[in-house]
């Protein structure tokens, strides 16, 4: 498992190189330059020219990469942000990270905290009406996407019953974190309530639980140990899609709530041409993307010791 | 990207399940049952039977035919303008309201239901079907070098968050190919690709293929990497049949049931990228309508506050479209795996 471990992190140096690479490339291919976004109404050839120089915006493609890279590798110097001047990206990066992270984490515990118990709610009560109840009212929670629930949400609590506030970010025990992490949260649910449920009523057909039962084990025993544990794989599995998703959603939800995180400022760099900023966001987004596939299967063996790792595995 | 990869393990069952039966040696294979009728056969009745599943596939056809006929069927132009009618509500001549301009609302929406339709049936062509097919039979059958690279550039364009990596892509290459395009017309007197919004098409669905085939490639990989060391293929091979032959009569069928799962189940996350991208302003640009732009600019609190048809209209749409995808991929997923329900 270590061995396993160690060779798809092995990988991950030579993905970030093709990432950076393909970032950096078509960022440089893109219209504009941040130098023409600072200049706004006053264009000047001349200026321009000589800061595009001094950022060294001028040198080939090949010759700026690998100077970047060069400054992260050697000192993990991540560049100056563009737009605010004289401000490092990893200075920057280290305000909005924390904001982010906290908005995932709540959306992540509403998502599996109300997801989980009623999969199992559902699956155990098979084909009654609370059942089908469940079923479509989670499908009909998955059918909307972020910028769906985010006006709907805001019409009702913020404007109709005037209990919570539209947007900003005061900290993850404040009201104001509450209508984004919902709006995040709730497509997942109805996702993880299928996704147990589904693989609870698998489990529930397999022989080894008609076993349990059948040597007399307490419906408890058979419940907690043999149906739940190993209807968790898939959710886990299913999980680092999660959070890959929940990098797309989040900067939906930023933008839309005003939540000063990673989202939000990514895409003003967007479209400010702030060109470190982006390469860094690539960067930490693919190493994290790697790392939370990565957990996911160095969990699988712990949850069900059928399954070794490394043999005959496809990445 | 990331739900056709979720799906997986699901789509590996009934290849699995049939394996199973193979094995087992003398008994009837899973698939094929007394009265006659194949897996195939059966699946599909197994599906025709669920009801609401059947109610959402007749709303997806009557939308995406709407959608493709839109020309045909909207009362108004999409950019006629009636400023006496500026945010006005429902009524019998503006069913949904008309916007901030005057425009017809359901005029709009439907003209936007026809960028998402256009959008979601080019990518799954061009990215699931032909590019994922395509690559994962190639992948599997040539092996080798072949299939490092194929396997090794799909890993690497689903390594991060795709939505993310299209954004870059579609803001970097979409004012270089704009200006290319504007010298073309200008050059032959066409003056229609931009107006139309056929770029803006061509560009969105492009960067939803590039980063969407994976998923299926490496489905079909798998399939064929079994079929491949299949006694019946082995039989066929021996017997002289070409590899093209082998390809559609052998190893095809086995493909086409979680194809068919993955597309259904893959429709809602098209559409919701082009949703997305429309909706943070890089997609299809106005006047051209498309629900995500329709969605960003009638979401603000002022909007919601005084005006909510115009952003209700667009998010029942919106969602009808996807409660419908979202029936119909799991409808669909239940009747070709069975061993899933």
């Amino acid at each position: 498992m270590g061995a396993y471990a160690i060779r798809r992190l092995l990988w991950l140096p030579f993905l970030l190189i093709i990432v950076t690479f393909i970032t950096f490339t078509l960022l440089r291919f893109g219209p504009g330059d941040p130098v023409q976004v600072w200049l706004g109404q006053h264009q000047n050839d001349e200026v321009r020219q000589r800061i595009l120089d001094e950022l060294g915006l001028n040198d080939p493609i090949v010759v700026q990469y690998v100077r970047y890279i060069e400054g992260v590798v050697t000192r993990l110097d991540f560049g100056d942000s563009f737009r605010f001047r004289g401000k490092s990206v990893a200075e920057l990066m280290a305000k909005k990270i924390p904001v982010s992270l906290q908005l995932n984490l709540a959306a992540i515990i509403i998502t599996l905290g109300v997801g989980i118990p009623l999969g199992l709610f559902a699956a155990l009560r098979q084909g009654t009406g609370i059942d089908n109840v469940v079923v479509a009212v989670a499908l009909a929670f998955q059918s909307l996407p972020v910028f769906i629930t985010a006006p709907v949400l805001l019409l009702i609590f913020a404007l109709r019953l005037d209990i919570l506030p539209t947007s900003g970010w005061n900290g993850f025990f404040s009201p104001n974190i509450v209508m984004p992490a919902v709006v995040m949260g709730v497509p997942g649910i109805a996702i993880v309530v299928r996704l147990v449920r589904a693989s609870v009523l698998d489990v529930l057909g397999q022989d080894y639980i008609r076993t349990a039962r059948a040597k007399g084990l307490a419906e408890r025993v058979v419940r907690w140990r043999h149906i739940l544990r190993n209807a968790m794989i898939p959710v886990v599995t299913s999980f680092g899609f999660t959070i890959a998703g929940l990098a797309g959603g989040t900067f939906i939800v930023e933008i839309y709530f005003g939540i000063p995180g990673v989202g939000l400022f990514t895409i003003e760099s967007l479209f400010q041409r702030d060109y470190p900023v982006l390469m860094a966001f690539a960067i930490i987004s693919t190493t994290l993307f790697v790392l939370a596939n990565l957990i996911v299967d160095l969990m699988y063996p712990l949850l069900d010791p059928r399954i070794r790792l490394g043999a005959g595995h496809v990445a | 990207m990331s739900r056709n990869r979720a799906n997986e393990p699901a789509d590996a069952t009934p290849a699995r399940a049939s394996i199973a039966a193979e094995s087992s040696g003398g008994v009837i294979p899973e698939g094929i049952l007394a009265d006659g009728h194949s897996y195939w056969g059966l699946s599909v009745r197994r599906l025709l039977r669920k009801k609401l599943a059947m109610l959402c596939l007749s709303l997806i056809i009557l939308m995406y035919g709407g959608a493709l006929l839109s020309p045909l069927i909207t009362p108004y132009e999409y950019t006629a303008q009636d400023l006496s009618q500026s945010r006005a509500g429902p009524s019998l001549a503006h069913p949904f309201g008309a916007d901030r301009l005057g425009r017809d609302m359901l005029t709009r929406v439907i003209y936007g239901l026809r960028t998402t339709v256009i959008i979601t049936i080019v990518s799954l062509m061009g990215g699931t079907l032909v590019l994922g097919v395509a690559l994962g039979l190639l992948s599997g059958y040539m092996g080798r070098w072949v299939d490092s690279i194929i396997m090794r550039t799909g890993e690497v364009t689903s390594s991060f968050p795709d939505i993310i990596l299209i954004l870059i892509f579609v803001a970097a290459l979409k004012p270089r190919l704009v200006d290319a395009v504007q010298g073309f017309e200008d050059a032959t007197g066409i003056d229609w690709i931009i107006r139309l919004g056929l770029l803006d098409y061509a560009i969105i669905s492009v960067a939803l293929s590039i980063f969407g085939w994976f998923g299926m490639a490496r489905l079909v990989r798998g399939q064929v990497l079994q079929a491949r060391e299949s006694q019946y293929t082995e039989a066929a091979l021996v017997m002289g049949a070409s590899t093209a032959r082998i390809l559609r009569v052998h190893i095809l069928p086995n493909i086409l049931s979680p194809l068919i799962v993955s597309v259904s189940a893959g429709l809602a996350g098209v559409a919701g990228s082009e949703l997305v991208l429309s909706w943070i302003g890089i997609g299809v640009q106005p006047p051209v309508p498309s629900l995500g732009r329709m969605m960003f600019e009638n979401g603000s609190i002022n909007v919601i506050r005084n005006e909510p048809h115009l952003i209700l209209f667009p998010i029942g749409t919106v969602t009808l479209l996807f409660f419908c995808f979202n029936i119909l991929g799991d409808a669909v997923n239940d009747a070709f795996n069975p061993r899933a329900r």
